[in-house]
Parts: structure tokens; sequence; C-alpha cells
């Protein structure tokens, strides 16, 4: 299992490192450049600026120079935050985006499942029908249209909570940002949960727990819900990361400090370090929490084993 | 009359379809006493099964049942599921026909040996794996120590079979139901599954129902035998009474329905047809280029095969012996080694468009009536899909006239040639595949188990079809399958296949009169009785 481990985390760095090659080039063909402001700067302003953020160099020298530093765990100094290192900029605000992400993934997967298995369990019936019409409408709303509903209503209208910020981190602050990034994802996690669940319930083996005399709450829950639950922790893996690493457009219409605002803001100003040093977190993300959801694989079924 | 057990008067199952109601199970009457067998036969659909899933409130949910069955005066039907599930798994037991997957994939068969007997008898966890244990050693699976904690996925379909028995035994049950439990299992472990079931009951006393479409194993087995057809008990007797003087005409039907009939070997001067020697095939399991560990199967280890026109060679062997693979190696159709010859043409080394060529002349039969057909493709256009290919300059009514033919040829109603596969019976589909083989007028056929997923009566009939054509276009066929019955009545040549090896060929007479190894000999025992 550890050499399994050890092989992927190995096997992950040429991807890692597509991504950042990709991504460094890509962030370079768009137009304009950290320094084009509206107001144009003095030349001999830009001029250091340029030498001092190696800009001057051919674009081959700067690629080497952020690998170079990359591999040292240096993601460089933002190019607009100047008293600030992207490493110092992440550390500041992925705990947001975290603790925001942590609530809304473990919303998800418990809702999720829990609404899946209950529509399965009484598939076809008005109760499967409603629940999963009322998914289906949570995957189609995307979540720059229900965060701004959501703040007008419960904020603006109703003034029950704060439309935006992120105060104490109390659940007053919370909730509505949480249910914004939630809410997509619980209903992709009841669809496929209720999809594995019906077809684990026609299983052989669960013809035979029944005829054995088990209640139906022990058939459920335990042989008809491991063995569906594999599907959505194939889902799991992506959206952990995704979630995790900030929302873009729940932490803007939220204000909430974290680091998708960054990842907007370094995009739009061009901030190539930034932008870069987001890229090169999700990745790293994305593969650690594949790499989890593998693991998880073989804890939940016994016929998967790694070499 | 005995204390009668089961008691079922009345009996309707029915399932709500879109297309309306199927009346499964037609209000039918049947006993059970105290420690009998009752073999319950019938061919598939006959309602066998779903009379006993009724009983024990396993219906599908789109069925229902209406009447009576009283299991010791306890009505059954309609009982709430919490007193329902006092009864089943502790009075009533049962074991499925698919002992591959009838266990759950994620537990250790310990634990779902034990799962039961906490339930019903309250059982310790460490009281009920001491008998799990002492039950596998009943059912005798090996070093049971050691086996209570395996997982399904590493024992073998009749290891499975065995954890399942032991389970349905662990709380003394009064009623033991078995649903075709040795259909899914080679010959050889039917038979030993079979002699367990014996052995305990004997030892045990305990009633059993035997579900089964295949008389010969119910006559080894049954006290008592009731016939199904379309959902109504059409006769019940004594073996003895059934066997030798069967009523009704379905039952003396299903009597005659074991294949007979012989032929005769081709004249000792045909020429050879098909050749292979030194066939050799091997395949490799896991591995990549991530490392992990490989797994070579040396599925057909250096055969050496010769048919000659006119000839049937039958290849028996039990799953995994190596007999469609050396089958699909004859026709190149996987990376085997070894030199094969088509008539007068050496094909080992041919290319694929060197082998199209040659493809028309040997065609290929699958087991699967229902996998091997494209259910996006009307009877017709599969039939005649091998002329686009082969005589590319036919017409579109020209195929369509060939089409008519090949199915008159192989019994069917041409008239039905434009409905999708979906719309015909497993015989009906089996003789499309037939009809998509015939219609290129080969010299070749191989057929891979042609008959094993078809009831007997419609198998008969299919053994018939094959004979007709055989003599008609002086065809050859490779006939692959584990039934030696079928294969008696069809092939005058015989090789046993094991491991991937030949262990005895000969004449037909001398494999089955005659047999010299003994592997030959366990095979003949468990297929015919001793």
């Amino acid at each position: 299992m550890l050499r399994f481990v050890l092989r992927r985390l190995m096997s992950a760095l040429p991807t890692i490192f597509i991504v950042v090659t990709l991504s460094f080039f890509l962030m370079r063909v768009a137009p304009g450049g950290p320094f084009n402001l509206e107001r144009p700067l003095e030349p001999q302003t830009l001029e250091n600026l340029k030498r001092a953020f190696l800009l001057d160099q051919p674009l081959v020298v700067q690629y080497g120079h952020y690998l170079w530093n990359l591999l040292h765990g240096d993601l460089g100094p933002s190019f607009i935050y100047r008293d600030f290192t992207v490493a110092e900029l992440i550390a500041k605000s992925l705990p947001y985006s975290m603790t925001l992400g942590a609530w809304a993934l473990l919303v998800a997967v418990l809702g999720g499942i829990a609404i899946g298995s209950y529509a399965a369990l009484r598939q076809n019936s008005f109760v499967d029908y409603a629940v999963m019409s009322i998914a289906s409408f949570g995957i189609t709303v995307p979540n720059f249209v229900l965060a701004p509903i959501l703040s007008f209503v419960f904020a603006v209208v109703l003034h029950w909570l704060p439309a935006g910020g992120w105060g104490d981190g109390g659940p007053r602050n919370l909730l509505l940002p949480v249910i914004s990034l939630a809410l997509p994802q619980l209903a992709v996690f009841a669809r496929i949960t209720r999809g594995s669940m019906i077809e684990t319930l026609r299983a052989d083996h669960i013809r035979t727990a029944r005829a054995y005399g088990l209640p139906t709450r022990v058939v459920v829950v335990v042989h008809a819900m491991r063995a569906a639950l594999v599907p959505a922790v194939s889902y799991l893996g992506p959206v952990a990361a995704a979630v995790l690493t900030g929302s873009v457009v729940v932490e803007t219409v939220y204000g909430l400090p974290g680091v998708g605002r960054y990842f907007v803001l370094g995009a739009l100003n061009r901030d190539y370090t930034l932008v870069m040093g987001t890229v090169v977190l999700i990745s790293v993300f994305i593969v650690v929490f594949n790499l989890l959801v593998d693991i998880l694989y073989a804890v939940l079924d016994p016929r998967v084993r790694y070499e | 009359m005995a204390d009668t057990l089961l008691d079922i008067r009345g009996l309707n199952v029915r399932f709500s379809t879109p297309t309306g109601d199927v009346h499964a199970v037609k209000g039918i009457d049947l006993q059970v006493n105290k420690g009998e067998t009752l073999a319950i036969v019938g061919e598939s659909g006959s309602g066998k099964s779903q009379t006993m899933m009724a009983i024990m409130g396993l219906l599908a949910a789109n069925g229902r049942a209406e009447g009576s069955a009283k299991f010791q005066g306890q009505e059954m039907i309609g009982l709430p599921i919490g007193k329902l599930n006092r009864i089943r798994g502790a009075k009533i037991t049962m074991i499925f026909q698919e002992p591959m997957t009838s266990l759950d994939p994620l537990y250790k068969i310990g634990k779902q040996l034990a799962e039961p007997m906490r339930r019903h008898r309250g059982l310790s966890a460490k009281a009920a794996r001491a008998r799990a244990i002492d039950l596998l050693k009943l059912v005798k699976i090996p070093d049971p120590e050691r086996r209570v904690d395996s997982y399904p996925y590493e024992m073998s379909g009749g290891q499975r079979q065995r954890v399942m028995i032991a389970m349905a035994l662990a709380n003394d049950p009064e009623l033991l139901i078995a649903d075709e439990p040795t259909t899914a299992l080679d010959v050889t472990i039917q038979a030993q599954i079979l002699e367990l079931l014996v052995e305990l009951k004997q030892r045990i006393g305990l009633a059993i129902v035997f579900i089964s479409h295949d008389l010969g194993i119910v006559r080894r087995f049954a006290d008592r035998v009731a016939v199904m057809r379309t959902g109504e008990v059409v006769e019940t007797g004594t073996v003895a009474d059934i066997f030798a003087n069967p009523q009704h005409p379905y039952t003396k039907m299903l009597l005659a329905a074991e294949p007979t009939g012989r032929k005769a070997p081709p004249a000792d001067n045909a020429p050879i047809l098909l050749e292979g020697r030194d066939v050799d095939v091997r395949f490799s399991m896991g591995g990549g280029f991530m490392g992990g560990k490989k797994l070579d199967i040396h599925a057909v280890d250096h055969v050496d095969i010769r048919l000659k026109e006119g000839q049937t060679i039958g290849i028996v062997g039990e799953s995994g012996s190596g007999k469609s693979t050396l089958g699909r190696a004859l026709l190149r159709l996987n990376h085997g080694t070894g030199a094969i010859r088509f008539g007068t043409d050496d094909i080992s080394e041919a290319s694929r468009q060197e082998m199209r060529r040659h493809r028309r002349q040997m065609q290929l039969v699958f087991q699967d009536p229902f996998g091997s057909l494209s259910p996006r493709m009307t009877a017709g256009q599969i039939v005649t899909e091998g002329l686009l290919v082969h005589e590319p300059q036919l017409s579109k009514s020209d195929r369509d006239v060939r089409a008519i033919k090949a199915f008159l040829e192989v019994g069917l109603d041409p008239a039905t040639r434009n409905r999708y596969p979906h719309e015909f019976s497993g015989g009906q589909r089996q003789r499309i595949a037939i009809a998509r083989a015939i219609i290129l007028k080969p010299q070749v056929v191989v057929l891979d188990e042609p008959t094993s997923a078809l009831d007997r009566s419609v198998q008969k009939q299919i053994v018939e079809l094959l004979r007709d054509l055989q003599a008609k276009h002086d065809l050859s066929y490779l006939f692959i399958s584990h039934d030696l019955a079928v294969v008696r009545a069809l092939s005058d040549y015989i090789i046993v296949m094991k491991s991937g090896k030949i262990v005895e060929e000969g004449s037909t007479d001398q494999i089955f009169d005659a047999p010299r190894e003994s592997y030959t000999r366990e095979l003949m025992a468990a297929a015919f009785g001793k």
C-alpha cells in the first residue's frame, strides 16, 4: 500500500509539471501585463519593476527561473500585492476557503447520500420524484445565480443574516455561503447515490440478506449502502479538491477573503505568480484527493488491492 | 398422510408491467411434507421460482401474491415484514442459482454466516464464529478456521455454494428451498454439491424444495416431483411414478427432451479441412507500465487437432479448460501460436486482409443468444450483415431474398425478419445466430456452447437443426460444450480438455463407453449419474 501511495505521488509529478507549464505560457499569451494600469507608469519605474520581477528577461529564462523556485517550494512574490509573497497570500486565505469548503463538503456528501438513498428506497414514488426534481434544480441553477438570490432574500429582504463578510466565521456568516457552495454538489451526490443504490438493491446478495430475515434497516445500511457508495466516492475526489481550494463565485458574492478571490483578482490583474500559485495549489489538492479516494476504495471494497 | 409442513392453496403471482399484467403463477396447490424432498420441475418462465419467492416475500417490487401458503399453520402470504423476518432465515432458508453473486462481496464469509445466527438465535459474536467454523467443516470447506476469514471473491463458485448451504443450515431450518443450486456450476462440482445436499438431508432430516429444470438431477435426488408449465402445476407424483408412467403430455415431452441420436464418422479418406498443430495460447493479466504483478495463464497448452470434412469434433471440459480459447485460436481470433492450416492454405501467419478471404468459410456461433445479437438491428439485418462484406455486389432485394431463404432453413418465419432481437425467445435467437453463420455458406462452423443457455426441449430442437444443416450443406463442426448429452448426440469424435491440455481423445463411442482416463470417467459419472 505504501509503495502504491509513493508510486502514485511520483506519477503525479509529470501531471503537475504539464499543468504548470501550460498555465505559465497561457498566462503570458493573454494580452496585457501586471503593470498595465489605467494610468500608465513612468517609463523608468516600469523598467525598474520589470527588472525587479525578471520580466525583462526572455520568456524561457523566466520559465526556468519559475520552475527552479517552484522546486524549492518558492512560489515567488506577488506582482500586485508587493508586500507579500504568493505563499503568504495563500497561507492567509486558504484557512477561510478550507473552512467554508469543509462545511460545504460535509453538507453535500451527507445530505446527498441520505437523500439519494431515501429516494432509491422509495423508487418511483411521489417522494422520489419530488426529491429528484429538486436535485435536478440544484444541478441546473448555477451558484452565481443561487448565491445572489439567497443573499437578497435572507439578508436584504428578511434581514435574518448578514449579506456578506467573514465576521467571526460563525454560523450566521457561513450559512448562506455554505448552502450556495454545497447545494449543486449535494444534488449531484443525491443523483449518483440514488442510481447506484437502486442498482445495488436489485443485487443478488441483497436478496440473500432479505431471505435470511435481516431487517430492512440492516439490509440497507450494512449491505447496500457500502456497495452503493463507490460511485459517489469517485466523484468525491475532484469535488473535494475544487470545493476546498475556494470557490471563485461564492467568495466573491459574499465578500469572503478566500483563495478563490485571490485567483480572480490575480487573473484580472495579470498577477502571474499569484495565478500560478493558485493553479499549483489546486493541482496538488486534486492529486492528493484522488489518491485519498483510491485509498477509500480499498477500504470500502476488499476486492480492490493495490500493489 | 404425512405431516404437512408447507401447504400452498390457490396461490397466484402477478407482475404489473407497462404492457399489462403478467400472470406468472396461476392458482396452484402444492404440499410439502416434513422431511421430504419435493422437486419442482419446469422450463424457464414456468413460475417455479416465483412460487417460492412469493412465499419468502422476495417478489420483485412490481410483483404481488394472492392466495394462501401456510407454513406450520402460519399464513405466509401478506405476513407483515417483521413477522416474516422471524421465519425466513430461521425456519425456512434458501440457496440460490447464482453462487458467484449471492454472497455480499464486501464482507468476510464468517461475518455473513454469523449474521443470521446472531439475529435469530441471539448468539454472541464469538459463539456465532465458532459455529460458522463448524458449519464450514460440515459443508466440507477445507481449512475452515482460515477460510472463515475469506472474502467471497477468494473462493470458487462451488465453494461459495457450499458457504450458502452452510448459511442455510445455520439455524436448523425445517425447510430448505434450493433454487437451481447447481445450474451455474461445472458438472463435477454439480455432482459434489448434490452429494453434499443428499448427505446433509439424511443427517439433519429437513424438508427440501428443489427447483430445477434438469430432470436427470431430480431423478437422483427427489422423493416427489411437481411439474410446472406456464404458471400451473400440470402433474405431481412420486419420482418413480413420474419417470415410469408420466400422465401429462408436457411431462412426457420433458422426459423425451434428452437429445438423442448419433453421428456417423466421415469416411476415413475424407480430406482434412482445418488443422492445428502445437496450438498454444497464453494470456497475461494485470501488470502495465506502472508495474504490478503479472499473472500468466496458459489457456491452451500445445494442442494438436484435425477436423476432417463432414466431421463434428466435440470439445468438452469444464469452465477454464481452454476449450473456447482453442476454438478461437483455430479461427485466428486470438494471439495463439502454432501451425494452423485451412484446406490447403497455411493461415498461421495470414494478415487480417488475407484472413478475410477465409472468414466466410469459418463461422462462429456463440453461447449467449441474448448478448451476441445487436439489439439495434433487425433480425434480417443481423443475418445478412456478413453478405455486405463477403458479397458486396448483392442488392438490397437480393439480400432480402437470401434472408428469407436462411430464415426458412433454420425454421423461423421469414415474416419476422423485420423484428428486433428482444422480440424473440432464446431458442429463436440462437436460430438467428445460426442463420447468420450459414447464410455465408461456410465450410466450418465453431459452435461455442450454442445450446447451454436454452431449456432442454428447445435444446433438442437446436440439436436437430444443426444436424439437418450439416447433412444438407456438408458442414464440419467444432462443437464446444460442457454438456455431454448434447455432445454425444452431435459429435463423432471427442476431445476432452482440462487446464489447456488434451486429457483424452477418441471416437464418441470409445470416449463414452470405454473412457481410459480417470478425469473423463469423473465427467461421465457427474453427467449421467452412477
